[in-house]
This record gives C-alpha cells, sequence and structure tokens, in this order.
C-alpha cells in the first residue's frame, strides 16, 4: 500500500472516529431539553458528556492537523473554499464547549435557559453542516487551476447548498440524534433513559428514510455501477436497522455499538467512493484534486506514519478507559441540589 | 482594507486573544498538580482547599483556551490557504504531531480530573492532573517548533517545480534551538502568568481574611514560583536575544530602532518622539548594553536596519524588509517592562513576608491586583514582537506574509468572520472574567469531606462533579 493510501486510510479513520464520538456529543446537546423534565434531568444528561466531549472533539482537530500534515492542497482548498460554512462550525463548536463548561456554574434559571438554547443551536448546526459539507466533497464541487498552478474552489457559499448536500445533513443530523439518544438510553436511568429509548426509535426511523434516500442518490449518480460501494451502502442499511432492532429490544449496549457500526461504514463508503481522488472537481476530471497532487513528500508521510503508528493504538487505549472509568449510569436522583451552581455553593468562608 | 491586512488583523487579534489564557493554563496546571501532591503527600487539608480552588480558576480559563484554540487549527487553511500550501510539508508535521501527543492527552485526562474525585483513586487520580498537565507542555513544545521554522527555517528544500519547501529532517525542525530556547523562554513565561495569579488572588484572600491557612501558603508559593521562573524567562530571554540578533539581525535593530551599524551600542530605556530614524526628541540611553544583549560582548557591533536593508535587497530583490519599527521598539520594552514590574512586585511582597510577617503598606493591595495581569501584558507584548518583528516575512527569507493569504477568500468574507469573532471573543471575556471574580470572591470552600473511591465511584451516591 502506497503512503498516500495510507494517509487517505488514517484520515477516514480519524473522520469517522470524530463522527462517531462527537456524534452521540451532538445528538446529546440537541436532545437536552426534549428527554429532561427538570433542572436534575438536564444536568444528569449533560454529566454523560462532561467527562468526555472535550476528548472526542480532539479527533477533529487531529483530522485536521493530520491533513494539513498529509495533504496540504486538500487542507489549503477545502477550508478556503467552504469558508463560511467552517466559520459557521467554528463559533459554534465555540459556543458549545464554553456552554456545557459554564452552564451550572451559576444557579440562576435564566443564566442556564440561556446555555441551553445555545447548546441546542450550537450542537445542531455542526451536525447538519458536516454532512452538508461531506456530501459536496463527495458530489464535487468547482475547482479550478488558478494561475499559481493551484487547484482552487471557484464556486460560493450558495453553490454549496445544493439539493444533494442538503440530504447529507439532514442524514448527518437525523443519525447523530438518534446516535445521541442510543447513547443517553445507555448511560442514563429512569425517565430520561425512557424517553432517550422512545426518542431513538422515532429519530432512528426518520433517519433510516433520510440515509436510504442519500445512499440511493449517491449509488445512482455514479457513472457506472460500483459492487463495493453498494454493498458498503446496504451495509450501513443493515447495521441501522439492527441497531433500531436492538433499541426495540431494550439492548442498549448493542444498540449502540450498531448505530457506532453504521456511522463507521457510512463515512467508509464516502471516502471508498472519493478515493483515489479527495476533492473531485465538477468542471472536470483534469482539475481534481488526489491523493498524489494533494501529497506531502513521502519523507513527511514516514515521518508522520512512524508517529500515528505509536499514537492512535495509545490513544485508543486511554480513551477508552476513560470510558471504562465513567461506566456507570448517570441518575438524577445523584445530583445533589441541582438548581445550586458550585459558585453558588462555596459561601462558607472563615472569618478570621 | 484588503483581505491581506484584514486577515492579518484576524490572525492578530484571534492569537492574541487565544495566548492570554494559554499560560496561565500551562502554568495553572502545574502549579494545582503541584497544591494536588501537596495534599497527597501531607494529607493537610488547606492544599486540598487550596487544590479545589485554583483548579475552579484554572478550569474556567482552560474552557475559553480550548475553544479558541480551535480557531487557531483551522484559520491556517481559511485565511492563509496560500502559506499552507507552501509550507504543508513542514508545517503540518508538528501540528498533526501536537493534536496527536498532546492535545488527546490533556483533553482526555483533564476530563478524568475534573470527573474523577469520586470516580478515581486518590493515587491515579493525582496522576491524570499530571498527565494533562504534561500534555499542555508537549503542546506548546509542538507549536513552538512549528513557529520556530517561520522564524528560522531549518531541515527543508524548496521544490520550484511544486512551489513549495519540502521537509528533510523532522530532527532538525524539532531540536533547532531557536525551538528550545523559545520553548525555554515561554513555559517559565506561563510559570510565572500562573505565579502572579495564584499570588495575586491569594494576597486578595489575605487581606480580606479569607481562609489565611491557606491564602498565607498559596501566596508564598505564587511568590517564590515568580522568582524562579523569572530568573529562567531572564536566562533564556537573553540566549533568544543572541539568537535572533544572529538569525533576524533586521528584528533586533528594529527592536532598538537602531538605523546605523553601531559598535559598543546603547540600550534605550525610552524614547519621546519620532522613532523613523531622525533625532528623537528625548531619549535616554544605557551605553554599550545593546551590544551586550545582541552579541555578549560590550563592544559588539549591532548591525543597522539601513544597511541589513541594503543587504536584504541584494540578497531577496528590491522591496521593503524591515517591520514596523515602533511596534517593534514599544513591544520588546513593555514586554521587557511588565516583566520586569511583576518581579518587582513579588520581590517586595517576599521579602515582606520573611519570618512569618504580612506583607503591609498601601501599595501591597493594588499591586497585588495588578499584579496578574503584569505577566498578561509581557506575554502579549512578547508575541507581538516576535511576529511583527519577523515581517515582512511569513517563514523568514522563504515566503512573505503578503504571499500567504488565501486566493479565493474575498475581503468582505473576512472582515464578516472578524467582527463576529471578535464581538464573540469580546463577550466570552465578559463571562469568563464574571465567573473567576465570582469564584475568588466566594473564596475557598472550607468545609469538604473526601474518601478515597474505588475505581468506578458508587452508582448511588450524589455525584462530587456534574455538568
Amino acid at each position: 500500500m502506497s503512503l498516500e493510501t495510507t494517509w487517505f486510510l488514517l484520515i477516514a479513520v480519524l473522520w469517522i472516529g470524530y463522527f462517531i464520538l462527537e456524534g452521540f456529543d451532538f445528538g446529546v446537546g440537541m436532545l437536552l431539553p426534549f428527554v429532561s423534565r427538570n433542572e436534575a434531568d438536564r444536568r444528569a444528561v449533560l454529566t454523560t458528556l462532561g467527562p468526555v466531549w472535550d476528548g472526542n472533539e480532539v479527533w477533529l482537530l487531529v483530522a485536521g492537523g493530520a491533513t494539513f500534515a498529509a495533504f496540504p492542497e486538500w487542507y489549503a482548498t477545502l477550508f478556503s473554499g467552504f469558508y463560511l460554512p467552517l466559520f459557521l462550525i467554528l463559533v459554534s463548536l465555540i459556543i458549545r464547549g464554553v456552554a456545557f463548561e459554564y452552564r451550572s456554574k451559576y444557579g440562576k434559571a435564566q443564566w442556564r435557559r440561556r446555555w441551553d438554547v445555545a447548546i441546542v443551536i450550537s450542537s445542531a448546526i455542526p451536525a447538519l453542516l458536516w454532512g452538508v459539507a461531506f456530501a459536496n466533497i463527495v458530489r464535487g464541487v468547482p475547482l479550478e487551476k488558478s494561475a499559481e498552478g493551484h487547484i482552487e474552489y471557484v464556486g460560493g457559499f450558495f453553490n454549496l447548498l445544493n439539493p444533494y448536500a442538503l440530504l447529507g445533513g439532514v442524514v448527518t443530523l437525523t443519525v447523530f440524534l438518534t446516535h445521541g439518544a442510543i447513547f443517553l438510553s445507555l448511560k442514563t436511568v429512569g425517565g430520561i433513559r425512557d424517553r432517550a429509548h422512545d426518542l431513538a426509535l422515532k429519530l432512528g426511523l426518520i433517519a433510516a428514510v433520510a440515509a436510504v434516500a442519500f445512499l440511493l442518490w449517491t449509488n445512482l449518480s455514479l457513472p457506472s455501477f460500483n459492487l463495493k460501494i453498494a454493498a458498503l451502502s446496504a451495509g450501513v442499511a443493515v447495521a441501522w436497522v439492527a441497531g433500531i432492532a436492538a433499541t426495540l429490544k431494550r439492548r442498549e449496549g448493542w444498540a449502540f455499538v450498531f448505530s457506532a457500526s453504521a456511522i463507521l461504514l457510512f463515512v467508509s463508503d464516502l471516502f471508498y467512493a472519493l478515493y483515489p481522488r479527495v476533492m473531485p472537481s465538477s468542471l472536470g476530471a483534469q482539475f481534481d484534486l488526489t491523493i498524489r497532487n494533494a501529497s506531502s513528500t513521502a519523507y513527511t508521510l514516514k515521518v508522520m506514519t512512524v508517529v500515528a503508528v505509536i499514537m492512535t493504538p495509545l490513544v485508543l487505549i486511554y480513551q477508552g478507559w476513560t470510558y471504562w472509568v465513567f461506566r456507570k449510569r448517570v441518575s438524577a436522583s445523584q445530583i445533589a441540589h441541582p438548581e445550586r451552581g458550585i459558585l453558588d455553593t462555596a459561601t462558607h468562608v472563615l472569618h478570621q | 482594507m484588503n483581505s491581506l491586512d484584514l486577515a492579518r488583523w484576524q490572525f492578530a487579534i484571534t492569537t492574541v486573544y487565544h495566548f492570554i489564557f494559554v499560560p496561565i493554563t500551562i502554568g495553572m496546571g502545574f502549579l494545582v498538580a503541584g497544591l494536588q501532591t501537596a495534599w497527597y503527600r501531607t494529607n493537610k487539608v488547606k492544599y486540598l482547599r487550596a487544590t479545589k480552588f485554583f483548579g475552579k480558576l484554572f478550569l474556567i480559563n482552560f474552557a475559553i483556551g480550548v475553544v479558541t484554540g480551535i480557531v487557531q487549527e483551522f484559520q491556517f487553511g481559511m485565511n492563509w490557504s496560500s502559506y499552507s500550501r507552501f509550507v504543508g510539508d513542514i508545517f503540518g508535521a508538528p501540528l498533526a504531531m501536537e493534536g496527536l501527543l498532546a492535545f488527546f492527552l490533556e483533553s482526555t485526562f483533564l476530563g478524568l480530573w475534573i470527573f474523577g474525585w469520586d470516580r478515581l483513586p486518590k493515587k491515579i487520580h493525582l496522576a491524570t492532573i499530571w498527565l494533562a498537565s504534561f500534555g499542555t507542555i508537549l503542546s506548546a513544545y509542538f507549536i513552538l517548533a512549528a513557529n520556530a521554522w517561520m522564524q528560522h527555517p531549518v531541515g527543508y528544500t524548496i521544490n520550484l517545480e511544486k512551489g513549495r519547501a519540502e521537509l528533510t529532517s523532522i530532527v532538525e525542525v524539532l531540536t533547532q534551538k531557536t525551538a528550545l530556547a523559545t520553548f525555554f523562554h515561554t513555559i517559565p513565561s506561563a510559570a510565572f502568568t500562573a505565579g502572579a495569579f495564584v499570588a495575586g488572588i491569594s494576597a486578595w484572600l489575605l487581606i480580606k481574611k479569607m481562609d489565611v491557612e491557606m491564602s498565607r501558603s498559596t501566596l508564598k508559593l505564587g511568590l517564590i514560583t515568580m522568582m524562579i521562573s523569572f530568573v529562567m524567562v531572564f536566562v533564556s530571554g537573553d540566549i533568544t536575544s543572541k539568537i535572533m540578533t544572529e538569525q533576524q539581525p533586521m528584528k533586533m535593530a528594529a527592536a532598538e530602532a537602531l538605523y546605523e551599524t553601531t559598535e559598543s551600542a546603547p540600550f534605550s530605556l525610552l524614547t519621546i518622539g519620532t522613532l523613523d530614524g531622525s533625532r528623537s526628541v528625548f531619549q535616554i540611553d544605557i551605553p554599550s548594553v545593546l551590544s551586550f544583549l545582541a552579541t555578549g560582548d560590550f563592544k559588539g557591533t549591532v548591525e543597522g536596519v539601513n544597511d541589513i536593508q541594503a543587504e536584504y535587497e541584494k540578497t531577496y530583490g528590491p522591496g521593503d524588509y524591515s517591520p514596523n519599527i515602533p511596534l517593534a521598539y514599544w513591544s520588546f520594552r513593555l514586554m521587557i517592562g511588565f516583566g520586569g514590574l511583576g518581579f518587582l512586585f513579588a520581590l517586595l511582597a517576599l521579602f515582606q513576608m520573611r519570618r512569618g510577617r504580612t506583607p503591609h503598606g498601601k501599595w501591597f493591595l493594588p499591586a497585588m491586583i495588578f499584579l496578574p495581569f503584569t505577566p498578561l501584558l509581557a506575554n502579549s507584548f512578547g508575541w507581538i514582537f516576535t511576529e511583527a518583528g519577523r515581517q515582512p516575512w511569513a517563514v523568514f527569507g522563504l515566503i512573505r506574509t503578503s504571499d500567504g493569504v488565501s486566493a479565493v477568500v474575498s475581503a468582505g468574507s473576512v472582515l464578516f468572520t472578524m467582527i463576529v469573532f471578535t464581538l464573540l471573543y469580546g463577550v466570552l471575556a465578559f463571562i469568563e472574567v464574571g465567573l473567576t471574580l465570582k469564584v475568588i470572591k466566594n473564596g475557598p470552600q472550607t468545609e469538604l469531606d473526601y474518601e478515597d473511591p474505588k475505581l468506578g465511584g458508587s452508582d448511588t451516591k450524589p455525584l462530587v462533579m456534574a455538568y
């Protein structure tokens, strides 16, 4: 396997990791008001994410950094081309992270309500836009060779809002909602668990319709029938159906495994459809960015391969260990004084 | 303003803002880990109170540092795509390593630390804060190596056909003396910053007679941290300036607004009037000190802006190779000045604390309130000097900043995102400062019960930490 292909695969792995992990973060964030009946519920829901959300988000940073290192042309064309959607994602991630950390520090109801709104919106925007972005990458966008000889994006913002891409956005949005609901049903008890379970079923069916439509469209718009892409698409459908079935039977652990597998297969399918291109051009194959014309030198790829081969398993081990440490379900009854923030409680001051 | 100017402003705003929080995070992570270790070793509850109290402040600050860091990772591609294409083969590697080695480490173990009080045995819980702290320091190392490469590119070759710089030795990039000197300048600065924070806040608590037992100890800890780290900052700063004189003589000349090459060059303390090479109205000089600073010899020759300009025109072709000289001159002085001021306050306070005494005098309260701001200002001016002083280059000698900007991004887009980032960052600063002041006013929690948990914690007990 060539170094370029190795790195194409590694970047696919990073995006798979990101979408599986932050996928449920986004889902839980969006579902916050819909699975909670009171303040203790809301805090229990957020506590399921508390120890892990930041580590999950690092998958995105590493995917970005790895693209920069391994395929600088891809990094440069993609991020300057998809400027505004990316900007919206960044703003959302900024607000979202701060919202998680600051929301429950104060007890004031208004303060918390505002952060809750922020969490819902800032989870929904990236969940939608990542799908839009990836659908556009797969579909091909107007790329052209500039005077300096670089392949640059020449479409505008609205070019990115075509029906296929928007459908892709609906897929990631609904899939992450379902994935988040399944995660919540796995990580909580009582009312939250029941509500998350019901929502997982309903959302899972909506996501199934959207995903099937999107994958059909993807397969039909290929120049010729491709068995592997079709097989991966079928795999997505099977995993998703298995996830819904497991949810029905209240096998929450299995449901999570299946929804994560469906995301894994879905992202693999998209990357497989791309390969060996990283950003096809809609203006002709001569303007395609591929793993060859976008890549770094063999030396850089070798150096980065050594680092990735050593570090990725290590990261998986200690991140996995984190999930094991926090394996217990969170109960709303474990939140003592839910309406009190830690900044409200520290009032026993010694005056000497 | 065109998209280049706007992109430069945006980079300046987002980066200076991000770096307000970074040194606090790096330094406070280390000090909180130290406090928790003191508690672990001695079992004295005052150290547990200190760990929890400064831990709260650390986390409020960390949140903003993390989220503004995401912008740092992506704005190279968004606003500086031509730069990214040119340097990606080299510059991307330390960035990716930073993510894989450092970001994962700090974020994962910090999550474990925050929520692990009732989930991890005492010893493992202590290990998590050290690992998170190690992650922050490692992260600084990689990003500083990347920045050092922009100051002084090594281990590369230019591929003319592809129009880019290509990596030939990662070891050189990661171990060149510019990277190491910067690292040993920045990390102690972070410790100095955190020391000033801990000291300033502890002094306030001491004056308000809140948890005197703890605040005396942490005041001393903060002040001593400042003393030790100041010596390190001073020594590495001296080394850095000599490396800079050798590698970027223009930056040193600009720092002194020294237009003509001079032997036994004086160090100018301050200037009133213009810095454009004409005679200044009023100037205080210390004879020969600049020569010593730059070359290690009081009689050494320091090249002036005009000579370097002539030399660069021969090497790189016609153009202006000098940075904004008043900016370089003043930011260099303000960096040193604010750092020195913080050190003097700390020295004075520490002197008054000897033999168990409490600092006194009318100067004490205002000086201690101002104390945390001295390193913050010094840090910002230091980086403004480093980056602005390298101009017109993005990577010294290889690519100009003006050639690095994205070709396909319109000025309107950059302006729009700049306005939104600036407003958003402003609101976040307002909230962050509000929360920080609230924590300080509440003071440390005095009623703490701690039970050494077993791994995984309990199903039913109230959670020590919940979002």
